[in-house]
């Protein structure tokens, strides 16, 4: 396979990932949709390495995955708080910056 | 053979994608991001990088995604609202994100990049293994790695601070919280804008095990 198909379906999965943030209203299902670019990303700078030749597309494929756990670790605490203070799950409603 | 193992690879991420975005409940948005990263690590071990695909299925599929897991089921699936605060929402952010493919498809294959349209050129056999990327982290890129695993730390204390229990609760808390627990668990997991004015209460669910790293 060449290289540009995976290059076009990173692009693909890139923009449902943004369709889903542009669509969904639960903070969970837009951090879901966060990975999804992030993975698209991720496909991208393989598929790249791929074509050079050359391994450190992967290393930046692993730090992007280290990215993608601290977020997750930040954005899981912020909804585990705001669920905690009885707060409605919903980005709309949560748009004014305080409790 | 390869590019039969590429479309099953790409049909399974699509489709865990729009799974994603598609599915009503949290819960199976969680499922379908699972069978997609699957699928990622497939096309990883087609792009010949082995310690890439086994990291996206140890760390990512295995153990993020527990993380996924444990908060749904803490907070509950919740539905939606129906309600749009930007008229006709729903219509539009497709046939933005459909630009958005087209934009970025046109930007890479319309650029010069020759090798774009080659398998890419013949690597040694161990392109991309467990040795040559471990070498590349510890001899080449040492201060980014050290400097990731400084913002792993940080981001496990943040998450503490964040989702622990605050400070003037703690004290008094722990007799409190086992009454509560005494009384059986009195939490629905359907949060409603009602219950706001309850905030200063303590919470009534038990210390949530596995939240936090």
């Amino acid at each position: 396979m060449n290289v540009e198909w995976y290059i076009v379906l990173s692009a693909l999965l890139f923009a449902t990932g943004a369709i889903g943030i542009l669509v969904r209203r639960s903070p969970m299902v837009i951090l879901l949709c966060l990975e999804l670019m992030l993975n698209a990303g991720n496909l991208a700078l393989v598929a790249f390495s791929r074509m050079v030749g050359n391994g450190q597309g992967q290393v930046f494929a692993i730090v992007v995955m280290v990215i993608a756990a601290c977020e997750v670790v930040v954005g899981l605490g912020l909804i585990v708080a705001i669920f905690r203070r009885r707060l409605p799950l919903n980005v709309d409603d949560l748009r004014e910056l305080r409790g | 053979m390869e590019a039969v193992l590429f479309f099953l690879a790409a049909i399974g991420a699509l489709g865990g994608a729009v799974g994603v975005i598609a599915m009503r409940n949290p819960f199976y948005s969680v499922l379908a991001l699972i069978v997609h990263l699957f699928s990622l690590a497939v096309l990883f071990l087609l792009l010949t990088s082995a310690f890439v695909a086994a990291a996206q299925v140890v760390v990512y599929a295995g153990a993020v995604m527990v993380l996924y897991v444990f908060v749904v089921a803490y907070v509950g699936g919740g539905g939606e609202s129906a309600w749009e605060p930007i008229p006709g929402q729903r219509f539009l952010a497709p046939l933005l994100g459909i630009a958005l493919f087209v934009e970025l498809s046109v930007a890479v294959l319309s650029s010069a990049l020759l090798a774009l349209g080659t398998h890419g050129p013949d690597v040694p056999a161990g392109f991309g293994d467990p040795a040559a990327i471990g070498r590349l982290l510890l001899e080449k890129f040492l201060l980014p790695f050290e400097a990731s695993s400084i913002l792993l730390l940080i981001a496990a204390v943040g998450a503490i601070v964040l989702a622990g229990r605050r400070r003037e609760e703690g004290a008094g808390g722990a007799s409190e919280r086992f009454a509560h627990e005494a009384n059986g668990p009195s939490g629905d997991s359907n949060p409603t804008p009602q219950r706001r004015s309850a905030s200063e209460e303590a919470p009534p669910a038990p210390s949530p095990t596995g939240v936090t790293p």
